[in-house]
């Protein structure tokens, strides 16, 4: 077993998931198979390889920045326009430090 | 149009009435946006009035994939988190495309936040294939792919991360393109893996999909990794000449191929052959490693993308919740379906304190040993090409319990998303059942000239067969 479902709790906490016990149990099942799957990564020698976190392609070093002119925004209307709950022009959220 | 016999709002009228009556069948669009398209049609027919130019796509109805922002349309990725969510802005490509006076209908069923590969983890239920209704059309750009080939569309965006263009094309027998990465502007595009997603055409033939793409590629400021490189004029490239074209078989590409699927491949490349051009067997090495490399970077980046939808901005909120922290955890908890949830989980844990270089930055190296291949594999050959699924549409919820096996589908298209270079879906004969296949080409980064080449050539010579 690469996972253990105490885990998958340690990991639903950190990714702000509430998960049903059920969903604990599958989850680690699932989770628990796909990474046996993707244990052969640990076949491929990888020494001396950079790591890719962007495809690159050749340009100059300034070609993708852009003038740095000001823009409007998009105005409080119009961002609280779609929040669950807001007032006097913020988001309202559940208290967080009680009286 | 331009001879006046209708006009453009005639056509989206009439199209719109078409489409939704259509739509029982196949679920292909959650929702129309007639007012949009009729304005949009309005200024084609004020233009064309005037005698001006209406633009490659005056009057085209389009449909649009329901990650890709539309100001005052609702945007809903596919989520119950999103249902109600009305963007306050319009993404680049859709800008672009009514500027050059496409007209768009509406908004795309998809996999939830583009995360599936069948349409079936859409919280507004799954897509049906229009060429076979108890099957799955693809995904995630299910919806747009079974809009075109259903003729509810012309035209269609869709997005793209390991595949989501290409194999809804191949399993609806349509043209998908996945263009190189940094092509199109992303600005307005839900995110899913930001190193990975891409906006692509997907159109009924080769010629329309270059066209959609010729209006929305190119350089957009709001969007740091749209690349500074010159858009080309695809239309001239599509010239019919392919003689002597030297083009890649990966070996590695052929072993898993359901032996109907295969011999519709062979017939297809055989076809190229006759074509004149010189195919010749490669090798892409590091393909057994890609379906593990995607599945750790894509949900890593997803996982961190996602966490925005936390119950306070633009998601609906969970309504028993005491506190803050519950409240992000029973919002989370109860608005992502189980495919969001098993990326999230997966995307965490390899990121979480103690795995990060076990998983995260092995799986980048490895990331960079497929880009290698396929650059290494360009010094020789033109362009390469494969098959684009393993198999044909398969069956309503034949996958769906199983996620690895719908992981390991995506094989074929999960390279080339990986090494960013522009891969397209054309199809490429039926199975005995009347499934649709796909061939998928692909090529050197901005090199879509010698890819719509290829693709046009080809369809020219099988659009007897394979509509």
């Amino acid at each position: 077993m690469i996972i253990t479902e105490k885990e998958v709790r340690y990991v639903a906490e950190l990714a702000n998931l509430k998960l049903s016990e059920q969903e604990v149990r599958k989850f680690q099942a699932d989770l628990d198979e796909i990474l046996g799957h993707v244990k052969r990564l640990n076949e491929i020698d990888t020494d001396g390889i950079e790591p890719m976190a962007q495809v690159l392609y050749a340009a100059g070093e300034v070609d993708s920045w852009r003038a740095d002119r000001s823009a409007p925004p998009l105005g409080t209307e119009t961002a609280l326009a779609n929040a669950p709950q807001a007032g006097a022009g913020y988001f309202k959220v559940p208290k967080v430090i009680e009286r | 149009m331009l001879a006046r016999r209708f006009s453009a709002v005639e056509l989206a009228h009439e199209t719109l009435r078409f489409a939704e009556a259509q739509n029982g069948v196949t679920n292909a669009y959650l929702h129309f946006s007639p007012e949009r398209a009729l304005s949009a049609a309005a200024r084609v027919d004020r233009k064309i009035a005037r005698g001006e130019e209406p633009g490659a796509l005056a009057g085209v109805p389009v449909a649009v994939k329901d990650v890709i922002l539309t100001k005052g349309t609702r945007t809903t990725c596919g989520s119950k988190l999103l249902a109600e969510y009305v963007p306050p802005y319009d993404a680049t490509a859709i800008l672009r495309l009514e500027e050059a006076g496409g007209v768009i209908l509406g908004k795309t069923n998809c996999d939830e936040f583009a995360m599936g590969s069948s349409n079936e983890t859409s919280a507004f239920g799954p897509v049906r294939n229009p060429l076979a209704p108890d099957r799955v059309p693809g995904g995630s750009s299910g919806g747009s792919a079974a809009a075109v080939a259903q003729g509810t569309a012309v035209v269609a965006l869709g997005s793209d991360t390991g595949g989501s263009i290409r194999q809804p094309a191949s399993f609806c027998g349509v043209v998908g393109v996945t263009p190189t990465y940094g092509r199109v502007s992303r600005y307005g595009l839900t995110a899913f893996a930001s190193s990975l997603d891409h906006i692509g055409p997907l159109a009924r033939t080769v010629r329309d999909a270059a066209a959609l793409l010729q209006v929305i590629a190119g350089r957009d400021p709001l969007d740091a990794t749209s690349a500074e490189v010159p858009v080309p004029d695809y239309t001239q490239s599509m010239d019919g000449n392919v003689q002597s074209l030297k083009l890649g078989l990966p070996r590695e590409y052929l072993k898993d191929l359901t032996s109907e699927t295969g011999d519709l491949f062979a017939a297809g490349v055989e076809t190229l052959r006759t074509l004149g051009c010189e195919v010749r067997e490669i090798s892409l090495p590091a393909t057994d490693y890609a379906i593990a490399c995607y599945y750790i970077i894509a949900t890593a980046e997803a996982s961190s993308n996602l966490a925005r939808y936390d119950g306070v901005r633009y998601t609906s909120r969970s309504d028993n919740s005491g506190t803050l922290a519950e409240m992000y955890r029973n919002t989370r908890g109860e608005g992502f379906g189980a495919e969001c949830k098993r990326r999230i989980m997966l995307g965490t844990y390899v990121l979480s304190a103690g795995y990060y270089d076990a998983y995260y930055l092995k799986a980048q190296k490895v990331r960079s040993l497929i880009a290698r291949d396929f650059a290494r594999a360009f010094a020789e050959v033109d362009a390469i090409v494969a098959p684009v699924s393993p198999f044909p549409a398969f069956r309503l919820g034949e996958k769906l319990d199983d996620p690895l096996a719908m992981y390991l589908s995506d094989i074929y298209t999960i390279t080339g998303s990986l090494a960013g270079i522009p891969c397209m879906s054309v199809p490429c004969g039926k199975t005995a059942e009347g499934l649709p296949a796909g061939m998928q080409i692909l090529a050197a980064h901005f090199n879509e000239p010698t890819m719509f080449r290829l693709a046009d050539a080809f369809e020219r010579c099988s659009a007897g067969f394979s509509m």
